[in-house]
């Protein structure tokens, strides 16, 4: 079964992208198999468990029920992107110094949906932190350090103005 | 990987239609969440698809001179949450479509997708047919308009022909206007999860005579389509906000609605839950009319 | 080093995603494997045809139940036992014509993609004989005709029983007597990393790459199951996306390993989807238990008596050791003179149930918490009182299983600690005699847990470690990282005994049976105790070879004055040479060049155990049918704690799962075929981060004598008392005692409607 492949071209973490695709392959595929992407997780392939979580144009979707044709012209970020001249973001060490990380399997995805809240710039409740990341699942954590983290950054930028 | 046999894109609605009308077995894709799940679990495998997730113009919300809230079938939920329009006129729907799977899901679900599955558990047809929608829907016969009442057919069978496409979801201003709405979805976890039970209440409120001049009450999940209390909504009509109204509603609900047993509940636990999120999605909405509190009754007020 | 909170070691590989787990790792052109699952629930394949499977383009090829060894492998993590009547039961084939549950495994296809693997599997024609289905316990063990195994006529696995003094006796002497009958649920352990393997070979040998708990252990199952010498096999353990104990068993890694050698030994890799983890990996066993007890005037019990029966699914996996843990329990904590205990492990045809996280306590626990509840509602005294009164204060020991004890017991701390916190007495009186529909209440449950298996089952640890050049520690254990901070604490220890800091310790996160020392791996609450005492004992020989060492460079100074500190060698207090110069002399010196290294496999032959209770203060909504967790609490006796941010995360996510049990999860299956109804994500309701409460944690920090470094059990414990605690705030909010978990909107709304707190008819 020979199949046409499809040219996508994107940006992927800042850097023009170009692939042909099977119009079949998840976004997660191309992520992992063609781009060695491999922070992105598979854990339901279905949009259960967040853990294949990316940001496409400012918003977070699961990869795993996204085709990357869809991706066309579209702007991607990872966590692989995160980083800048070799050092990681704030919210990155806030999962460190908070202990918000234990198997470190859901940890990207919930880095991803941390960056994008901490993007729009508002300081939330803890409540509103809950439902705004409660599209990532994790069976380590019990969830408690990974709202303190995303809490003390949003708090640290409030105080910044950021 | 998913099984699919062959994949059109539409940049446009006529373009949809054609090729839907050349391809008479594919299915149109949208947001993606509902089609791509039946297609790994072997449901939809090996179906060609036509994605109607380019077309422009049938994504945003729109408010016409008329007052007509016009909504884009492509819209994802996220946007219509965050729609200054659907803040304004009809919160409710956006407080709905805040409700379902989780913020990735939300932000890839259209809520023409939503409609067209036809499943009952869909957090936003509950308000659509509360505020008496009317679909618009794109054909090479040059359309149609169809009221979102007559539009589900059977169980997760819809009135969308082949070679059809849903483009607008239309809220009339004489719908809106003066009606306030609450939606409650009752199921097992506070996120991530489809409905057990739903429930969407509109009302309007002379607030000067403090009578409930009209209320429409529709269902997820009580019947095998979306369902409207009408008996129910006419038993309450003109009547005085209160205790005795609210269990009138409880009572009347519970005789009017059919859930089913389902090893995700019973039967009887439905009708319970039933009638008590009628009666404080009917208490909420009393509120947001600016019923003072002592006028507002219910014991859960 | 013990006692602070260390940033883990893996925690920027993590925080970046550079940790590398089994699929990252998985070679180009790898082949994709699936297995064909028996469609029904009980029976047996009369035919099977696979001939339009491997006409398929791109099948590489097909294999049946007709194909694999004959004989049968055990696959629990338990380690292997000399003695014929230790082993762990050997019921498995790598596939069956023998369907035994909804799922079986009967056939596998290899194809070169997995859309060409998954439409080959719908193309093998399969014809079967059914059997009837039986996925409840009490009636499976009537017995079946043909039994689910041949050997076990009556379906059952395992039974066991003991009796402590008299208990008819007992209960004679007693005021009042008091009965219950309690269920848990099956519960999966939903890591968030589906079981995944890839195997291939290599100079003859089967190398497998997996997401185990276990590998050493691994290993020897695949060389069971191949029939192959273990020492053909190499099993690589990378990092691993959670555990909870379903790794602890040997799941699809000896069919990956045959499917190899079924193609030559390309690269073959098995991942398992979710719904394959639900269904036809492992479960948390479903328990059913019948108390009784007896209490005198004061409410001091007097006689206590538990029959279990514990449904273990299709085949043995972890098998009776489960129950039976939990039999033990009935006799530990609670001071009683006459206790009988007596468990049945019985086979149905349901997916198969193995360890998990507690391993048998946290079903135990939620019967026994209830029922001690029940018994003190019965004789009207507060709960926490009855408690009181009723527990060992200070050390115990079990009566049969000998060394197990009660070392340091620190539940009384644990206790007072919680109901400060729930604020208990002011609470109990507030809430009581309510009568709206919105009702609060507060609830406790307390818990003992052994640390590790010893002497049910062999403890046996291996480290090796290695002065670099630079002075730093290179460390390889067998004990695994499964997420919950192995590592960290490891080099914490390892960085204590050698009194230098964490930059100088590195530790190998993967685990690779060729190269690691043999160490059964994470279960049991073991690793920081058992794997703590090897790493103890592997650094205090490195210590002092490194002493000896320098007394080669220092001859004139007398041994004892030599002291390692702080990356140097101190004698009689003053500096005398830095560990990087002597390290650099042991490897390069042209005179005495000798690298220091130091490997111990040590056996443990201690155990001790760890305790701890949990306060919760809840509100029910009658009408709805809710509960939500105001405040909950645990508070734990592990002994000291090595690395108090990582104990007080492990408790949190433990917390978590056991609100899940207490509330939530459940999988559900259908009557007639044993299928789950609700196997993936979305149908099962593990908690959202928006279901979750704020989770609070404390610690009594005791001193434990044997633990290596004061240390005892912390891994699994967290995850028992949180059930049964919330159901018995329930109980204090409503009146109504729910005897099964999870306590469920339609469970709530069917025990209110049945007690009168809401309408009874809703039409």
């Amino acid at each position: 079964m020979k199949r046409e492949k499809v040219l996508v071209e994107c940006t992927v973490n800042g850097k023009e992208v170009a692939e042909y695709v099977d119009p079949r392959e998840s976004l997660l595929d191309m992520l992992r198999n063609r781009l060695g992407l491999t922070s992105v997780k598979k854990g339901c392939e279905v949009g259960e468990c967040g853990a294949c979580t990316v940001i496409i144009d400012g918003e977070t979707i699961d990869s795993c029920i996204y085709l990357a044709v869809w991706a066309e012209g579209k702007n991607i970020r990872t966590l692989e992107g995160l980083e800048k001249n070799g050092e990681i973001t704030r919210i990155q060490e806030a999962f460190i110094e908070e202990g918000a990380i234990q198997c470190g399997f859901c940890t990207p995805g919930f880095i991803m949906s941390a960056t994008v809240l901490l993007e729009q710039g508002k300081e939330l409740t803890r409540e509103e932190i809950r439902k705004k990341m409660s599209g990532n699942l994790c069976r380590c954590t019990g969830y408690q350090n990974i709202v303190n983290a995303v809490e003390k950054v949003m708090h640290e930028n409030a105080e910044k103005g950021i | 990987m998913y099984d699919i046999e062959n994949y059109y894109n539409a940049k446009s609605v006529s373009e949809a239609i054609a090729l839907l009308t050349e391809h008479p077995d594919a299915r149109i894709i949208s947001g993606g969440s509902d089609v791509l799940i039946k297609i790994r679990e072997g449901k939809m495998a090996g179906s060609s698809l036509v994605s109607i997730r380019d077309i422009e113009e049938i994504k945003g919300v729109e408010k016409k001179d008329s007052g007509d809230i016009y909504i884009g079938a492509g819209t994802v939920f996220s946007h219509i949450t965050a729609d200054p329009v659907i803040q304004e006129c009809i919160p409710v729907l956006g407080e709905a479509v805040d409700q379902v799977g989780g913020p990735q899901i939300r932000n890839i679900g259209t809520i023409g997708g939503n409609i067209c599955n036809g499943a009952v558990s869909a957090d936003s047809v509950p308000t659509v047919f509360s505020y008496n929608a009317l679909l618009k829907i794109a054909n090479a016969e040059g359309g149609r308009t169809v009221p979102v009442r007559e539009f589900y057919l059977g169980p997760g069978r819809v009135d969308l022909h082949p070679g059809e496409v849903l483009t607008h979801v239309i809220i009339p201003r004489a719908e809106y206007e003066g009606y306030h709405g609450h939606y409650i979805k009752y199921s097992m976890r506070n996120a991530m999860d489809i409905a057990t039970l739903s429930c969407s209440v509109v009302s309007r409120i002379d607030s000067a005579k403090n009578i409930l001049e009209d209320v429409r009450i529709t269902f997820g999940v009580a019947a095998p389509v979306p369902y409207r209390c009408v008996e129910t909504e006419e038993l309450l009509k003109g009547q005085k906000p209160g205790e005795e109204l609210y269990q009138k509603l409880e009572d009347s609900i519970r005789k009017e609605i059919h859930p089913r047993d389902s090893w995700r509940a019973s039967r009887d636990f439905r009708l319970q839950i039933g009638g008590e999120i009628a009666r404080r999605a009917l208490i909420q909405t009393v509120k947001l009319a600016g019923v003072p509190a002592k006028d507002q009754g219910g014991e859960e007020a | 080093m013990i006692g602070k909170s260390v940033p883990r070691v893996d925690a920027y590989e993590k925080v970046t995603g550079r940790a590398k787990f089994t699929e990252d790792l998985i070679p180009q052109g790898c082949l994709t494997a699936k297995i064909l699952h028996a469609s029904i629930g009980n029976g047996i394949v009369t035919s099977i045809d696979t001939k339009a499977a491997e006409a398929l383009e791109g099948v590489v090829k097909v294999v049946t139940f007709k194909d694999v060894p004959d004989h049968c492998y055990p696959t629990p993590g338990h380690p292997w036992s000399v003695e014929p009547a230790h082993q762990d039961v050997a019921d498995r084939n790598l596939l069956t014509g023998r369907v035994r549950y909804y799922g079986d495994d009967i056939a596998a296809v290899i194809a070169e993609d997995e859309i060409t693997a998954s439409r080959a599997l719908k193309l093998i024609r399969v014809e079967y004989e059914e059997y009837p289905v039986e996925i409840h316990p009490r009636k499976s063990m009537q017995g079946s005709n043909p039994p689910i195994h041949f050997d076990k006529k009556d379906n059952v696995l395992a039974r066991s029983n003991y009796m402590v003094g008299d208990v008819e006796k007992g209960m004679k002497e007693s005021e009042t007597i008091v009965r219950g009958t309690y269920k848990t649920p099956i519960v999966q352990h939903c890591h968030i990393e589906n079981p995944i393997s890839y195997a291939y070979m290599e100079k003859g040998r089967v190398v497998v790459v997996t997401s185990t708990q276990i590998p050493h252990i691994v290993r020897r199952v695949i060389g069971q199951a191949l029939g192959i010498p273990w020492g053909r096999v190499r099993v690589i353990k990378p990092y691993i996306g959670g555990g909870f104990g379903n790794k602890q068993d040997v799941l699809y890694e000896p069919l990956n390993a045959f499917l190899t050698t079924q193609v030559g030994g390309r690269p073959v890799k098995l991942d398992i989807s979710r719904e394959e983890t639900f269904c036809n990996t492992r479960t948390r066993h479903s328990i059913e238990f019948d108390l009784a007890a007896g209490v005198d005037k004061e409410g001091r019990l007097l006689a206590k008596d538990m029959h279990s029966y514990s449904n273990q699914g299709a085949y043995a996996s972890h098998g009776h050791a489960i129950a039976a843990n939990g039999l033990t329990s009935w006799r530990l904590q609670y001071a009683c003179p006459n206790i009988r205990g007596e468990a049945y492990t019985v086979y149905t045809n349901t997916p198969v149930a193995g360890a998990m996280r507690g391993y048998g306590i946290p079903q135990v626990c939620f019967a026994i918490e209830c029922f001690m509840d029940d018994v003190a509602n019965a004789i009207h005294m507060d709960p926490l009182e009855f408690r009181r009164k009723n527990l060992i204060r200070g050390y115990y020991e079990d009566i049969y299983l000998k060394p197990i004890a009660a070392n340091s017991n620190g539940i009384f701390e644990c206790l007072k600690k919680g109901a400060d916190y729930i604020r208990w007495d002011e609470k109990r009186k507030e809430y009581a005699g309510q009568s709206g529909s919105i009702r609060r209440g507060v609830g406790m449950a307390l818990f003992s847990y052994k640390t590790g298996v010893w002497p049910i089952s062999l403890e046996i640890s291996g480290a090796r470690l290695s002065l670099n050049q630079d002075g730093s520690v290179q460390v390889i254990l067998g004990a695994t990282e499964i997420g919950q901070g192995a590592d960290t604490v490891f080099s914490q220890m390892v960085a204590e005994t050698l009194q230098t800091d964490m930059e100088h310790v590195h530790i190998m996160s993967t685990q690779d049976t060729d190269i690691s020392p043999f160490d059964t791996g994470a279960y049991a609450s073991r690793q920081t105790f058992v794997t703590g005492t090897a790493v103890r004992h592997c650094a205090e020989i490195l210590r002092d070879k490194i002493l000896a060492y320098a007394k080669t460079l220092l001859p004139d100074i007398d041994t004892t004055e030599l002291e390692l500190r702080d990356n140097w060698i101190w004698a009689g207090g003053e500096r005398a040479i830095s560990l990087s110069a002597l390290a650099e002399e042991s490897y390069y010196s042209l005179t005495n060049s000798s690298v220091l290294t130091a490997e111990v496999s040590e056996q443990v032959k201690r155990n001790t155990i760890a305790t701890g209770c949990c306060f919760a203060e809840v509100e029910v909504d009658l009408k709805l049918g809710k509960i939500k967790i105001l405040h909950i609490i645990n508070v734990h006796d592990s002994g000291k704690l090595i690395n108090p941010q990582l104990a007080e995360m492990q408790v949190q996510g433990g917390m978590s799962m056991g609100m899940g049990y207490g509330i939530s999860e459940q999988l559900l299956l259908d009557e007639k075929t044993g299928r789950p109804l609700n196997g993936n994500l979305l149908d099962y309701k593990m908690m959202t981060m928006l279901d979750t409460p704020e989770i609070k944690v404390d610690f009594v920090e005791l001193n434990d004598p044997i633990g290596p470094y004061g240390n005892k059990a912390l891994g699994e414990p967290p995850a028992i008392p949180c059930a049964p605690a919330i159901r018995n705030a329930v109980l204090h909010a409503t009146g109504i005692a729910f005897n099964e978990n999870p306590l469920t909107p339609q469970k709530l709304i069917d025990g209110f409607r049945k007690h009168g707190l809401i309408a009874a008819d809703s039409r």
